[in-house]
């Protein structure tokens, strides 16, 4: 035997290198991939949320309402969006999640305040995400001193001083507690199963491209859509059987609570799922190796892990960063599965979620289709 | 007569590589016609166009009366396809792979088609063996059995007896003629001499184009081949010195023997005048198909090269 342990070692590193260059795409993703996560996520990540949307009842039309108002307004932290006319519609903002914050002024809050008679407001947070609203409600703590200043004056003005002119009673809706799993493990749910049943379609077809029995597969009369359906339909199931197994987990482990809407609850998993697994396929049809399909899948995880409102508030990010997360399922898969879970919303609550998951199956489906090639060209 | 294929003017390229050009094919039902060529001539491109498998850049024509761009699914359902790489499930058991095929082409009496197709090829006792864990013989039968199951009027063979024993690709021929005898049409490209003997006809392509076309013997005619065979000493050794020389065209040597051919045969003889004496002996034989084949390579070298 000739030549040294190095210059072996140095034949194998010239190999690898050389794979490494032919495969382009390997070599792009693995330079690319971090950079644009790190900006994407770097700037898109913000667990402090400010400018969050909240609804308004004003029972009574006063200056010291407006001024309440006007001090929220300017916190940073509150985004007045919306003027509800009854308790119910205040309610109904704050079930379907249009309202972070659902701040109630009472009709004799003027008077109450003047007499020093233990003047409130209240304040509801949908606390579903506890990280979403904690800045926020912290931020409340220094409201009753400040939003009257300028108005307690004149005969007022002892309402000034000493403790302040009213109270803020908060109230954390749907999960008073602020228990971190009620939020995170429904969640899970999303992130678990998109991590298994995307990954496993993406190798649906490669794994035939790379074996060679893509070639048999396509001189039968088996339409594309045909392909597809059968081959998704095995990991329905499997998708069906890991949402049972996730839910009876959460229940008894965790203690989530399950507040009902278990129809619209259905419908979002059965398109969660159908579209998960169409993505996969549609990564297939595009991905020229079981590798790259991974990478792909990957490609996909990672921002519905972190844009999707699953690990950091949604309304947290800036603007372009939830017009992302809008684009990615899992967003709007965690909203149906928390929002039937944690707040029991009916069909009638989540019809945007659904039908955006329609929307995303439809499309998905369509590429997935467009880009099987039926031939070997 | 009918033809169970007749394509013209077919054309191919991927990328800057012209693979198929202006190929022109017809065959008669019934017949077993070899396709052969050398390695990247094209032959895999053809029979995938024909089944629809690639669609040609250019030409025209019908496999089985269908067109072929237009009614490729009709073809496909009549066709069988065997490829040149094992193409089924090596994860699947021997039953299970054609259980599929029957499913995915429809076919009724399913369990008992499978059950002849095992029994046809001598299969039955291993049917519940993965397909990946046979030898290379016995995947090729299993192949075939599942080209061939939903009884096709078309088989397009790629190479299938690539690696093969000399016994299974006898009996492999074997089943090729009875599937022909029932009205089978075949078109099998291989690059075993004895293989496109046992054909009905041949088709010769080279760089993408046909260079001849025939049987056997017509091919052999058609080429005006000279052959001569010499007997002597080592004679061997000549081969290169001999090969090097105006006229002539193939030099191989076959055991003890030396074949010599070329098209002129005044310069053929011209070439090997100085050995024609003792201890060397030359007689003139008929060329044989191997000879005419490197001889119609040669040309295809020196035309498109």
């Amino acid at each position: 035997m000739s030549g040294s342990w190095a210059t072996r070692v140095l034949a194998v590193m010239i190999k690898e290198v050389k794979q490494l260059t032919r495969d382009r795409l390997t070599y792009a993703m693995m330079l690319g991939l971090p950079v644009i996560q790190l900006l994407l996520f770097g700037y898109a990540i913000n667990s402090q949320p400010r400018h969050l949307p909240t609804a308004v009842l004003v029972q009574e039309d006063s200056v010291f309402a407006r001024s309440i108002l006007g001090a929220l307004d300017h916190s940073a932290y509150f985004d007045l969006v919306a003027q509800a006319r009854s308790p119910a519609e205040l309610d109904e903002m704050i079930r379907q999640g249009r309202a972070q914050f659902a701040v109630t002024i009472p009709a004799d809050f003027t008077r109450r305040v003047a007499r020093g008679d233990q003047a409130q407001i209240l304040v509801e947070a949908d606390a579903t995400d506890p990280s979403a609203t904690s800045g926020a409600l912290a931020a409340l703590a220094s409201l009753p001193v400040q939003a009257l200043a300028h108005d307690l004056r004149g005969a007022l003005g002892p309402r000034g001083q000493g403790p302040a002119p009213f109270e803020v009673v908060v109230h954390g809706r749907y999960n008073p507690e602020a228990i971190t799993a009620y939020n995170i493990v429904p969640g899970l749910l999303g992130v678990i199963l998109s991590m298994t049943l995307v990954m496993m379609t993406s190798l649906s077809l490669t794994r035939e491209t790379e074996r060679g029995t893509m070639e048999s597969l396509l001189a039968t009369p088996v339409e594309p859509l045909e392909v597809m359906a059968g081959k998704l339909a095995p990991y329905v199931v499997i998708g069906l059987v890991q949402t049972v197994i996730i839910l009876t987990l959460a229940r008894f482990l965790f203690d989530v609570p399950m507040q009902g809407g278990w129809f619209g609850l259905s419908l979002g998993v059965g398109l969660f799922i159908v579209g998960s697994l169409a993505l996969g396929f549609a990564i297939s049809t595009a991905a020229r190796s079981q590798l790259q399909a991974m990478q792909m899948t990957m490609f996909y995880i990672l921002p519905s892990i972190l844009l999707s409102g699953f690990m950091f508030p949604f309304r947290g990010m800036p603007l372009w960063a939830q017009w992302i997360g809008q684009a990615i399922p899992v967003t709007h898969f965690l909203r149906v599965v928390r929002g039937a879970l944690l707040k029991g919303q009916g069909v009638g609550d989540m019809w945007r979620e659904l039908a955006a998951l329609l929307a995303f199956v439809c499309v998905v489906t369509a590429v997935a289709m467009a880009r099987y090639r039926r031939t070997l060209d | 007569m009918t033809l169970a294929i007749d394509v013209a003017g077919l054309d191919k390229s991927f990328g800057d590589k012209h693979v198929v050009q202006d190929l022109s094919i017809q065959v008669e039902q019934g017949r077993i016609c070899g396709f052969l060529g050398p390695n990247g001539s094209g032959k895999t491109t053809t029979l995938r166009m024909l089944c629809g498998l690639l669609t040609p850049d250019a030409g025209s024509g019908t496999c089985l009366g269908f067109d072929i761009i237009r009614e490729a699914d009709q073809i496909k359902r009549n066709t069988g396809y065997m490829t040149q790489r094992f193409s089924l499930y090596e994860d699947l058991t021997i039953a299970e792979n054609l259980q599929f095929t029957a499913r995915v082409y429809g076919l009724d009496r399913r369990a008992q088609r499978v059950d002849e197709a095992l029994q046809r090829l001598g299969l039955t006792a291993r049917r519940d063996q993965l397909a990946g864990a046979l030898s290379g013989g016995w995947k090729q039968r299993l192949a075939l059995a599942s080209a061939t199951l939903h009884e096709p009027r078309l088989l397009l063979l790629d190479e299938p007896t690539a690696g093969v024993d000399p016994k299974a690709r006898r009996d492999f021929w074997d089943e090729i003629h009875v599937l022909a005898g029932q009205g089978l049409t075949v078109l099998v490209s291989t690059h075993y001499m004895d293989e496109a003997e046992r054909c009905h006809e041949i088709a010769y392509i080279s760089y993408g184009r046909l260079m001849a076309r025939g049987t056997v013997d017509q091919v052999i005619a058609a080429s005006h081949l000279v052959t001569f065979t010499g007997q002597g000493p080592d004679i061997g050794r000549l081969a290169h010195e001999i090969g090097a020389r105006p006229g002539v065209e193939t030099v191989a040597p076959f055991g003890a023997a030396l074949h010599v051919s070329g098209a002129d045969r005044a310069a053929l003889e011209a070439a090997i005048a100085p050995w024609k004496q003792a201890p060397f002996a030359w007689t003139e034989i008929e060329p044989t198909l191997e000879d005419v084949f490197i001889q119609l390579q040669g040309q295809a070298e020196d035309n498109f090269a």
